[in-house]
């Protein structure tokens, strides 16, 4: 049986898309998934960095879709998890190096030989983005909790649904726990209101996941780590698991000054 | 406000065009005016210009109808008394009568035969344009547009950018469950949302009161 193809998207740059690619593709490894991610955004490849695996880079997907190597040539397999495959991005090329229908073929190969692909799709919406959700059977829409992420995530949800693509789950990525309960930022039941789709998973800001990631180890793999707690619980419910969301309440000044939790 | 040069009016056959204006000139230069603000509205759309009893050098017409290519618009018909006029619009291969022969002279409110209803929630960037009234069942999200020539209901909430009357009919009203648009326009009259914010909301109506865009809570019309 084919694997699920699910892409990862946002419209908005810097939200944490290729973050949580790497994260979620790490953590359903660490299910003992086989999990092959794709780097779709070609021309400016950051997942490999997240991943830690640039330098063993030989192939990439524009070689394989113009027939230079074959599939398995061009996967970077994982050096922590050996059931984790990356195909990256061309850093040379741009997004018109591919075609939907190739995108569309490379995703759904992958998909016959592993449990999960995931795309780590371009911002914006324009060709990039449509041949990363092209093939999706789910698409993971991350925004951020502030009024320009939502409103590109609205755009996104908006095209999915117009154009009949895959259905669409929510990851708030970055929710600031103190701010929101200042009111200075969205709170979670804001924004899944506004979006109206089905949440998957809220990820606390987290200042480890920045080091994690330039040193290109996934924030997943810190067991301490509240993001990383927060993108396994998404990578379990992603495979069907029911995890209740975890409590991201900021302790209020009273119970900070007795210590109470 | 003066004499309006010239009128556009969506009717169920077509955008009526009426000159109201001696000078040619100024009838072109403020057509081109209110294209270029609606451009998106009307690209596409069939014009029967109203004429009367007055008289159309070859040369104006053939300014008019370059005007309108330039916006995508076709010249479908002119409605003249004059018989040389018919005769050059004929030449031309435009209709001088409607089909039907119905009178094009309605207002926004007798196009209720020509009223869209259309069940979903408008996301961020997507549109919804009727030359008549439209009914949502739905919300209007932030980065929306509905653009209508008569009358618009949103039976939900309004974030995004809404324009009743988009030929000019400042008798267009606007209602909403919960009407706090980015942007409302009626006819030619646009205001921004108040800035306030944290309100509870409830269904109003908008409509223009003294060149002023006013929105009334709707037990308050009731009343």
């Amino acid at each position: 049986m084919a694997g699920q193809i699910i892409t990862v998207s946002s419209g908005k740059g810097g939200v944490g898309k290729t973050t949580t690619t790497a994260n979620l593709s790490m953590a359903l490894a660490m299910l003992g998934k086989r999990v092959i991610c794709i780097d779709a955004d070609i021309g400016l490849r950051n997942l490999d960095m997240m991943l830690g695996l640039e330098n063993r880079i030989v192939y990439d997907i524009v070689n394989y879709v113009e027939g230079r190597c074959r599939l398995r040539q061009a996967l970077v397999r994982d050096k922590r998890y050996p059931s984790l495959f990356l195909m990256p991005a061309a850093q040379t090329r741009d997004k018109n190096a591919i075609t939907i229908e190739q995108m569309n073929r490379v995703a759904h190969e992958a998909a016959e030989i592993a449990d999960y692909v995931l795309i780590d799709s371009p911002a914006g919406i324009e060709h990039g983005f449509r041949y990363a959700v092209t093939p999706a059977d789910l698409v993971v829409v991350v925004t951020n909790p502030e009024v320009a992420a939502v409103r590109d995530a609205d755009r996104v949800v908006g095209l999915l649904e117009a154009e009949g693509w895959a259905p669409a789950r929510l990851l708030i990525n970055r929710l600031k726990p103190d701010m929101v309960r200042r009111n200075e930022m969205l709170d979670v039941p804001t924004v899944v209101d506004l979006l109206a789709i089905d949440l998957i998973g809220v990820v606390p800001e987290d200042p480890s996941i920045l080091a994690a990631g330039n040193r290109g180890q996934p924030v997943v793999l810190d067991e301490r780590s509240l993001a990383g707690q927060a993108f396994r619980n998404v990578a379990r419910r992603l495979h069907g698991e029911e995890v209740p969301f975890m409590s991201l309440k900021s302790p209020s000044f009273l119970q900070r000054l007795f210590n109470i939790r | 406000m003066g004499h309006i040069p010239v009128t556009l009016k969506g009717t169920p056959q077509g955008i009526l065009l009426r000159v109201q204006t001696e000078s040619w000139e100024v009838a072109l230069s403020s057509l081109e005016l209110s294209l270029r603000d609606a451009q998106s509205f009307f690209r596409g759309g069939r014009v029967i210009l109203e004429l009367g009893s007055r008289p159309l050098p070859e040369d104006d017409f053939q300014r008019l109808r370059q005007l309108l290519e330039r916006y995508e618009m076709e010249l479908w018909v002119i409605l003249s008394e004059r018989e040389e006029v018919k005769h050059l619009a004929r030449s031309y291969g435009i209709r001088t009568r409607l089909p039907g022969a119905q009178s094009p002279h309605q207002r926004a409110d007798e196009v209720a035969s020509n009223a869209l209803l259309v069940r979903r929630t408008l996301r961020s960037g997507q549109k919804l344009h009727h030359p008549g009234h439209v009914v949502l069942l739905g919300d209007v999200n932030a980065g929306a547009e509905v653009v209508a020539g008569g009358n618009i209901v949103i039976w939900g909430r309004v974030r995004g950018v809404l324009h009743a009357g988009a030929f000019g009919d400042d008798a267009a009203v606007v209602c909403a469950l919960d009407l706090m648009p980015s942007q409302l326009r009626i006819a030619q009259y646009i205001s921004r949302a108040p800035e306030q914010r944290r309100r509870v909301p409830q269904p109003e109506l908008a409509r223009v009161e003294h060149g002023n865009i006013v929105a009334v809570p709707w037990k308050k019309i009731r009343e």
